[in-house]
Parts: C-alpha cells; structure tokens; sequence
C-alpha cells in the first residue's frame, strides 16, 4: 500500500507532471527530501514510468492515421495471452495494448503515418501471426476526449473577474 | 420625479458594494489575472448538471412545496447528521432557500424590530451589514484581529453585547479572512452568550472546505446551542453550484415558520431544477462518502500552502487561514492603504485581489487573494505579486 504523501504526488503529477519535489513539498506540507525519496520509489517500482505532454496531434500538420484493432486469439498453454501479447506490442507501430474482457480478447491501437502503412500492418504483421485468429479494425475520426482531458471543449473560465 | 428623495433613505443611504467598484475597474482588463473571485473553479460535477437536464426532459418544471421538495430536505437532513452532527426534522426544521443569502435575510427580516441589534464580527462577508439595515435592524461590527487569526473571542463578544442585541452571525468558516472556529473558540461565544436571549445566525457555507486535518465544527451541536441557532448552509461552496442559487436554513420550527411565512409570501420555492440538482449532489455524496467534495478539497488545500508560502517569503505576514479558500495577508508593511495596494497591483502586473477595506474598515492593512484558481496562473500570478512587492 501506498502511503498519503506517495498519493500526493501521483494525483499532484498526473495533473501536471512539470511540478518540482519543492513545490510538491511546499503543497503537501511534506520535507523535500522526504518528496524525493517518495519519487524516487515510485520510479523504482516502475509505478512512475514516464513524464510525456499530452498533445493533440490533430492541431499538429502531422499526418497519422490511427486506428483501434479488435483481436481474437489462440491463448497458449502455461503464459495464456501473454507471449502472444509480448509478440504483438514489440512492433513500433503498436501505441497501446489491452488485455479486453467480452467479444474479442486483446485491443491494440496502432498508429502510422499514412493509411498504407496501416494496412499493410495489419494484413502483414498481425494477422500473419500463428495464434491471431481474427482482426476487426476500425479507424479513429476525431479525438474528443483523451486521459480526462476535453480536447474539443471550452475551457474559458466564466467566472465574474471578481465577486464577494 | 426626484427618485433619490423619494427612494426609502435607510436604503439609499447604504454605500454599495466596495467589490463592485473594484469589479469595473477589473472588467476593463480582460487578460488580467483574478484572485478576486469568489466562487470556486470548478464546474459542477457532470453527474449533478445530468440530473437536471434528465428532471426538464421528465417535465419537472413545476412549483414545489414552499419549504422545498420533502425529498431533498431529508437529504439535507441526513446530510447534516453525517457531516455536521446536528439532527433538523426535515418536515418544519429545514427551509430549503434560494442560496444560503436568503436564509440569511429571512432570519434577519422574522427577528429585527426597529432598534435591535445584530452583531457581526468583522472584517466579513459584504452582505449581512446591509441586510441587517434593509430588515430595519442596527448593524454592530464586531472587530476581530490579525492576533487572534480573526477568531471571534468571547471577551470581545462579551464587550459587544447590549440589552438590545438580538442576533449574532457567525460566518466561519470566514470570508474573507479564511479564519475558523476551532470546538474551544465555539465554545466561548456559547459561553458568554449564556443567560441572553441571543440569536445565532450561523453562516456556515464554507463548512466542508476546512484544512490541516480541522474538521468544522457546527455551532448548533454544541450543547444548548440548537436551541438558539439558525444554521445557513448551501450547494454553492462544497458542490460548485454556486449559479443555481440552492440552500438552506434550519433550526427551531417556531422561527422556521415565520422565515417560511416571508419566503412563502415573497418567493414560493427556490428553483426546481436546482432543488432537483441539489438532491443528486447529496444522494451521490451520501453513496461515496463525498468523495468529490474531498478531492476538491485536497487540490484547494494545495493551492492554500502554495500561495502562504509565496506570500510570506515575499515579507507579507499571513497566519494559516485553516477555511474557505482565502488568504488574507497583511500589506501594511509597504506603507499602501488596502486600496492603494490593490489598485497598484492591478495597474502594474494586471492581477486581481480585493482590498479588505471592502469587507469593513477593519480589513484596512490586508488584502483578500483567492486560491480558487488553476495552479498555472496561481503560480504567475504569485510571482507577478512579489515583483510589485519588490518594486514599492
């Protein structure tokens, strides 16, 4: 279990991940080298991955087609889904990998540069794969809503500049 | 006609509000910074704005009964028991209002006579002066100082009390001091409020924004304190609904009814789609144990050790305001009146704070800053603050 300053500090930098031990001391009332170790166990423990910017890549001139595949598979004996799982989300293409409950077993999103690229992805690559026993792919239109985050929405604040 | 000779005088004379000349003078400057505001930053949950869409959808457009819906009212109820620790019979005891500001002039209006008096510790919430005026009573400010971190003490509430005081408001936690009142400070004004006829108005809005392990204390559940209190309560602070105008007064049913006779004779029911919204805020908090009002809290209470930090390493003393979402750091230091300070901030870095002269002339020599803002312009607009402290 994790204790209230470790909690703090995942909510706190999931937020905003630019946000120093020394403001995250000042905020929890925590002593900055206490943040730090904090830190620094959470990255050890791989519970902290990574600090990436979330970006919408759609106000970006960058072409990319993105698309969320729908996979059936041969689970193996002894490692179950897992070694096919680890076959599948060595390919650079992949972005995410799921392990899904209901109709189809693994959901992948994949991501490349053009619609070509895509489709040979998965008409080379992942239905050739021995245990893939099935594909259904479907591309993505338009990001509405991504980690929490309304892409599309209006974030202006309303407010009366002041009031009592 | 000569409208200004014929307007009720008692009510021409009252000045208006010093927030609304500072809110023109702000209005003119779109890209400044605000730490003026005083509602928090949050939208009201998804969830709660769903259920009033759904409740026009159903066709739920109608009056309600003049005490409110029966079903939100026990909500209120057991609301109240759980977080306040204070039991109201839902039938005649709870009064649901439009915002915790008619509450507070209902009671005004059933208890001032000519003459009578209503006590009110200051520097406060700009409306209760006024309003104790306007229901014909004599507004007697109360001074409370920096020393005792704006506390209302019972030496100062002792001093203050005359055959003819009929009311008390005790708005803690404060606005715009972010001052509270631990069991001990309550304490204190149930004792020297002992052996009176004294009414108590507690205004208690911000009571589930409260800091550094504090839980708040509710007046009326000290002992014999029912008895004696109104309790004023709303949506506004721990829901983010301050736009839907929804709250609540309670306390004995003989006073309930005569502020339910005024509210019945001159606004029938607070908003029904706002009552409505206000049952979903409480029946999903009551399921989750409030789980959305604690995680707003966490992230207020960040901002609040974020901006007294940055507030006194720039020379601007502040005790730790443990309420509300204000902080109300001293100026005097740079030799600027309140008003002075603010207006040279403002025309200097475009940030935003209120004078506390605007909250009574005991506010003089502090300024209020609001922490109800995004950390991102926190940050800058704190940074701004200590380059126009620097510069003076």
């Amino acid at each position: 279990m994790y204790n209230t300053l470790e909690m703090h500090i995942l909510e706190i930098l999931s937020d905003d991940a630019r946000i120093s031990a020394e403001q995250i001391a000042v905020m929890t009332g925590y002593d900055v080298d206490e943040v730090r170790r904090a830190i620094g166990r959470l990255e050890k423990d791989r519970v902290l991955v990574k600090y990436p910017a979330m970006i919408n890549w759609e106000r970006t001139d960058k072409e990319m087609v993105q698309a969320v595949i729908e996979v059936r598979v041969q689970p193996q004996r002894d490692r179950g889904f897992d070694a096919i799982a680890s076959r599948i989300y060595q390919f650079e293409e992949v972005t995410s990998l799921y392990l899904m409950s209901g109709a189809y077993d693994l959901m992948v999103m994949v991501e490349a540069p053009t619609l070509k690229q895509l489709a040979s992805f998965v008409s080379s690559k992942l239905s050739t794969l021995e245990s893939v026993t099935g594909t259904a792919t479907h591309f993505m239109l338009k990001t509405y809503k991504y980690g929490g985050v309304i892409f599309e929405g209006d974030d202006t604040d309303r407010r009366l500049a002041v009031s009592p | 006609m000569d409208m200004q000779r014929i307007v009720n005088p008692s009510v021409r004379d009252v000045p208006p509000s010093g927030i609304r000349k500072f809110f023109d003078i702000v209005a003119e400057m779109p890209e400044a910074i605000s730490l003026g505001v005083g509602e928090p930053d949050f939208v009201t949950p998804w969830h709660i704005r769903d259920a009033a869409i759904r409740s026009i959808e159903d066709g739920l457009t109608q009056y309600t009964s003049n005490w409110g819906r029966i079903q939100l009212r026990r909500l209120i109820a057991q609301y109240l028991r759980r977080r306040c620790h204070v039991e109201y019979d839902p039938a005649d005891e709870i009064l649901v209002t439009i915002g915790a500001s008619e509450g507070i002039d209902l009671c005004l209006r059933a208890l001032c006579a000519p003459g009578d008096e209503v006590l009110i510790p200051e520097p406060s919430y700009v409306s209760y002066a006024p309003g104790v005026t306007f229901a014909g009573g004599t507004p007697r400010p109360i001074v409370t100082r920096f020393e005792d971190e704006f506390r209302l003490t019972g030496e100062a509430l002792r001093a203050a009390l005359t055959p003819r005081t009929k009311a008390l408001i005790l708005p803690y936690p404060n606005n715009p001091t972010g001052s509270i009142m631990r069991r001990e400070d309550l304490q204190q004004i149930a004792d020297a409020l002992s052996g009176t006829d004294v009414v108590v108005l507690a205004d208690e809005i911000y009571s589930e924004l409260t800091y550094g392990g504090h839980e708040h204390v509710s007046f009326p559940s000290l002992p014999g304190m029912r008895e004696r209190t109104v309790l004023l309560n709303g949506f506004s602070k721990a829901f983010a609904m301050t736009g839907w105008r929804v709250g609540y007064a309670c306390g004995p049913r003989d006073l309930l009814a005569v502020m339910c006779k005024i509210h019945q004779y001159t606004i029938m029911c607070a908003s029904t789609q706002g009552q409505l919204a206000a049952e979903e805020a409480l029946a999903r908090g009551l399921q989750n144990d409030f789980e959305d009002v604690r995680a707003m809290v966490r992230s207020y209470d960040r901002r609040r050790r974020l901006m007294v930090d940055a507030l006194r390493r720039m020379g601007l003393p502040c005790f730790e305001p443990l309420g509300a979402f204000y902080v109300f750091p001293s100026i005097a230091g740079t030799g600027l009146s309140s008003e002075e300070f603010c207006q040279g901030l403002l025309r200097a870095e475009h940030v935003a704070c209120v004078p506390g002269t605007a909250f009574g002339q005991s506010g003089e020599g502090h300024i209020r800053c609001s922490y109800a803002t995004s950390l991102e312009k926190l940050t800058e607009a704190l940074r701004r603050i200590e380059r126009y402290v620097n510069s003076l």
